[in-house]
């Protein structure tokens, strides 16, 4: 496989994770840690001011130096809200990467395509570095390159359901075409469903919610790395092609039955 | 003489400024988006950015997401 290389950073981990529902910080920092990912996704939220009005602690706990903070527009539902929230990101944190989410739907969570076309124009043109959320829908990862995205983030399956790679056929038309990195992203739920986004020609996945949710985060983002880099190893091993009939791995000589006849 | 701050009506009190308000809150500025009327205020431009009567502010936070 080729180096991992978005908007002119090398990335040495196909992993990244996001860091939702963590059951801390401290497990949320090991977890990037001991899995060597090199670029996390954060939120941006009202700061509760009741509660907790010195806010959230979360940007000390990740080292700049270490890791590419992206912060997502997840909350908008429209092309301004997800631009004005961009723009908040930046203000707050000198953040000029972005992950594009528009999710009107609170049920399903899918991405509103049209909103995040526009979106993605607006803040190509601001400067932004923008890796857009999107269903698996190949014409639309085409239409968001051309518009100047750093990358697509295709989905898997819903956001949060584990259920893997249910958009395999269309992964595979983006991949195909596509001419910025791909990103798997939302509903891998095994580690081996992120070594199958791989082999089909992914450059990289997102993982959140099956490392944070997990019984040991730490150890289920250990076995996400692995995956992953067992996949790229397998591929640059160079496989055989699959094929529809049988391919004897054991000589068809010399069988203890054998006679003279044959 | 009142302001909404986070979607809350809160008192004005004796906040002259975006900066004394964030301190009366108590909230810590640094890595923090802070909006006033819609407009993004810049850090540099908190202690000199007045507050008044019906402003609409905006404090904002990076927390955990995917």
């Amino acid at each position: 496989m080729n180096a991992l290389i978005i908007a002119g950073r090398t990335f040495h981990s196909r992993l990244f994770i996001g860091t939702g529902k963590f059951g801390s910080h401290d497990l949320m920092r090991q977890a990037i840690e001991t899995s060597g990912c090199e670029l996390v996704t954060v939120a941006l939220r009202r700061v509760d001011l009741d509660k907790n009005p010195e806010g959230d602690p979360l940007l000390s706990k990740l080292d700049p130096g270490k890791v590419v903070v992206v912060p997502n527009t997840s909350g908008a539902r429209t092309a301004e809200e997800a631009i004005r929230i961009a723009r908040l990101a930046r203000a707050a944190g000198g953040f000029d990467w972005v992950k594009l989410e528009l999710t009107p739907n609170l049920h399903h969570l899918l991405p509103d395509p049209i909103e995040t076309l526009k979106a993605a124009e607006v803040l190509v043109k601001e400067g932004f570095k923008v890796l857009p959320y999107i269903n698996a829908d190949p014409v639309l990862a085409k239409r968001l390159e051309e518009a100047g995205t750093v990358a697509v983030m295709p989905l898997a399956a819903p956001i949060g359901s584990n259920l893997g790679l249910r958009t395999r056929d269309m992964l595979e038309i983006i991949v195909a075409n596509s001419g910025v990195p791909v990103v798997v992203d939302a509903g891998l739920g095994m580690p081996s469903h992120a070594a199958a986004a791989i082999e089909l020609g992914a450059d990289c996945v997102l993982v959140n919610t099956a490392i944070a949710a997990a019984a040991d985060p730490v150890g289920m983002a250990k076995a996400f790395a692995k995956a992953v880099e067992a996949a790229e190893e397998g591929l640059n091993a160079g496989p055989r092609a699959a094929r529809a009939t049988a391919e004897a791995s054991s000589p068809l000589t010399g069988f203890l039955w054998q006679t003279e006849k044959g | 003489m009142t302001l909404t701050v986070n979607g809350k009506t809160r008192p004005l009190g004796d906040a002259k400024t975006l900066a004394e308000l964030l301190a009366t809150l108590g909230v810590n500025a640094s890595k923090k988006a802070i909006e006033l009327n819609g407009q993004i205020i810049p850090s540099s431009a908190l202690t000199t950015t007045p507050v008044a009567d019906k402003d609409q502010i905006e404090i904002i936070q990076f927390v955990g997401g995917g």
